[in-house]
């Protein structure tokens, strides 16, 4: 049987790919999870890895190359399949609709008045719901791996925090209680009373100080890379992302985020160089920098208090955080769930985003 | 994120700026059009249509239509800046600063320097530069050398509609006179553009692509004419780095140092004519500073000594093009294969 490979779909937003090097040659034999090939998406490099085992065949797609998603780029079939068979099927492909977030394609961010604020949000999917908090300096498009896998079964809301993304560039309230205030009030504003919650690094201590803030209006609470569970912090990448200018500082710095550092491209640092030009962006940094560090430190930790939560928790964590210390993770309370994930950063829903979605999953329907 | 042509990001930039900065104000020849006669008010937005929409919005007590009168727009916006206003002047073509130089050279750059940084001078004077338009030798020079050339000056020159967004915010808010030249024959290029207000530094290049081989640097349209032949070289196996220094007074001298000591070879692309000109200034920059990373000649791609030609034909010959900053990669590289056959 010839099964294709196809450009794979990994954000909402993503509707073209390029493949940057192929790491299996035509006629080797591949296992389920192995590494095929490295694409290029206009946010990130990424590396697609082979759902199923068998026999690599053909390269449709060569090194350079740029297709739209759903495009034929390999092929794979037994050994004893013809050339000739290869040949018509590789002339007979048609791009047939990309399957993943349920007719999400459509989708459009949207923006919800709260307070003097407008805050940017893209919703995708129904069921129940799942509310996506990024990190310092990041934006909703983060979550894009993670997002579209889930809104085919989930009613999925990724936000962009005060000062980032598309919503407002002021951020009045920059402490992580003010943070949780402002989401309290954003899910009111769209209508949303309970939802999992999966927070990133800063998102991630607004998470958990939400979910013991409001205790009836967290269904689940994830947390990825959290911070707010101790101390230490690389303050230094703070600091760096606010005052980097040039390319090459940017995207030194942004390597610290991930496992695998060739995963920062240009277009990644571009986008955070332009963020950053934005009017308000600085200021509101600065104003999360204030907040958020007491000198080196982190200001608010609320690890004594993971034991108060009572929806499932869940905490999910990169071996090799350069951020936050992975260390941060151990010792804590029983009513907690911790899974470490190997050869990730501090990016997980990046650098290990199928494996991130298959323990959402697993959590939100413990939690229902 | 809308797709905007550089016409529309200027525009943006003028009305984003005049909406937060009350003291931001136009003056220009037909920067509404129609004001003085019988006419319709606001019919033109500028002779391009840069300035649409401004008028109706600003009013006449901040978007000035003036006779044609250089020297007395200049002066106007001078004595306005080192009084409190952001003026931002419009000289229909940078053909015609002649007449003003006095106001640009002799008071509006000098005035920081010589009331001992006591007096601010936040003036922009916009300008149309360029060649391809068929518009014969007194409207389609590329003159940013001269302002270049002054202390006290800051030039600007971008080659997309992202830049000019930023780059004009930044002017505007700059409190240096800032001459900011727009290539007409790019107005209707289109880039993805934020509708926020942002600014982008001067003195920071634009690095569009990275090769090992070569180093390209082009400001203005001339940056589309070196990623085209960039993408032709790529095609032969040679890739090029592809610099766009965005301003030329400040100049970002390290983006350009560092990328020539790393593939030692340069190659300069500029619509202006050869003599004490930009391409100049950037050669004998990596010749004083980075001379011992060379592999090869260095090779300017420009206009020739003469005026614009209006014939066609002559004007396309004219303007530096893909094919020959081709050959000029071509050039240099050759001379590293001689050196080491």
């Amino acid at each position: 049987m010839i099964v294709p490979i196809t450009m794979p779909r990994w954000g909402l937003t993503m509707t073209e790919g390029t493949v940057v090097e192929w790491h299996v040659q035509p006629g080797a034999s591949v296992g389920a999870g192995q590494m095929l090939l490295d694409i290029e998406t206009t946010k990130i490099t990424n590396t697609l890895e082979a759902a199923e085992a068998g026999v690599l065949r053909r390269h449709v797609a060569e090194v350079g190359q740029t297709l739209p998603c759903g495009a034929l780029i390999a092929v794979m079939a037994p050994p004893e399949t013809p050339d000739a068979e290869i040949d018509a099927y590789v002339g007979s492909f048609v791009i047939t609709e990309v399957a993943d977030a349920g007719g999400a394609a459509e989708v459009e961010p949207k923006t919800a008045a709260v307070g003097d604020l407008t805050l940017n949000y893209l919703r995708a999917g129904a069921g129940a719901a799942v509310v996506f908090i990024h990190g310092f300096g990041g934006d909703l498009s983060g979550w894009a791996l993670v997002q579209t896998p889930l809104a085919s079964a989930f009613d999925t809301i990724a936000l962009d925090l005060p000062g980032h993304g598309k919503s407002s560039k002021r951020v009045p309230h920059a402490d992580v209680a003010g943070l949780a205030g402002e989401l309290a009030a954003f899910l009111d504003a769209i209508g949303v009373q309970r939802a999992h919650l999966v927070g990133h690094s800063l998102g991630g201590a607004v998470a958990l100080a939400f979910a013991l803030a409001h205790p009836q209006r967290a269904a689940s609470l994830s947390l990825l890379a959290p911070a707010g569970l101790g101390r230490e912090i690389n303050a230094g990448y703070i600091r760096n992302f606010i005052r980097a200018e040039r390319r090459k500082d940017v995207e030194a710095n942004l390597r610290q985020l991930f496992c695998n550092p060739d995963l920062v491209n240009r277009a990644l640092a571009e986008d955070v160089i332009r963020y950053k030009r934005l009017d308000g962006v600085r200021q509101s940094l600065e104003a999360l920098e204030g907040a958020f560090l007491s000198g080196e430190q982190q200001a608010t930790v609320l690890r004594e208090r993971l034991a108060e939560v009572q929806a499932p928790v869940l905490v999910i964590w990169g071996r090799e955080d350069r951020i936050v210390p992975p260390a941060q993770g151990q010792g804590l309370p029983a009513n907690v769930q911790v899974e470490w994930l190997e050869r990730s950063g501090h990016m997980p829903q990046v650098e290990a985003a199928d494996k991130v979605v298959a323990l959402l999953k697993r959590h939100f329907a413990k939690a229902a | 994120m809308a797709k905007k042509s550089i016409r529309a990001a200027v525009n943006d930039a003028l009305k984003l700026e005049m909406r937060r900065d009350p003291t931001v104000i136009l003056i220009g020849e037909d920067v509404a059009g129609g004001a003085g006669g019988s006419g319709v008010q606001d019919a033109w937005g500028g002779v391009l249509g840069v300035t649409k929409g401004l008028y109706k919005e600003f009013g006449p007590g901040r978007v000035i239509d003036t006779p044609i009168t250089e020297s007395a727009i200049i002066g106007v916006a001078a004595g306005a800046a080192v009084s409190g206003l952001r003026p931002v002047a419009e000289l229909m073509f940078v053909d015609f600063m002649g007449v003003c130089f006095d106001q640009i050279f002799n008071q509006a750059a000098k005035f920081r320097y010589m009331f001992g940084g006591k007096a601010r001078t936040p003036m922009v004077i916009r300008s149309m530069m360029g060649a391809g338009f068929r518009a014969a030798a007194q409207h389609s020079q590329s003159l940013h050398a001269l302002f270049t050339h002054i202390p006290g000056l800051k030039v600007v020159m971008p080659s997309n509609a992202y830049d000019a967004k930023g780059l004009l915010i930044q002017a505007i808010r700059d409190d240096d006179p800032v001459i900011f030249l727009e290539h007409k024959a790019i107005y209707d290029l289109e880039d993805e553009v934020p509708d926020e207000a942002y600014t982008i530094p001067f003195g920071e290049a634009n690095i569009l692509r990275e090769g090992d081989d070569v180093t390209i640097v082009a400001i203005s349209r001339m940056v589309h004419v070196a990623m085209d032949a960039a993408k032709r070289l790529a095609a032969a196996g040679i890739q090029a780095t592809v610099i766009d220094p965005r301003t030329t007074s400040p100049l970002d001298e390290d983006s350009i140092l560092e990328s020539v000591e790393e593939t030692g070879h340069l190659v300069v692309v500029d619509e202006a004519n050869p003599r004490c000109s930009f391409a100049t200034d950037v050669a004998a920059l990596v010749a004083d500073r980075a001379f011992g990373a060379l592999k090869g000649p260095i090779k300017l791609v420009t206009a020739p000594h003469s005026p614009v030609p209006f014939a066609p034909n002559l004007e396309d010959a004219y303007i530096p093009n893909a094919a020959k900053v081709e050959a000029a990669v071509r050039a240099t590289l050759a001379a590293r294969e001689l050196a080491t056959a």
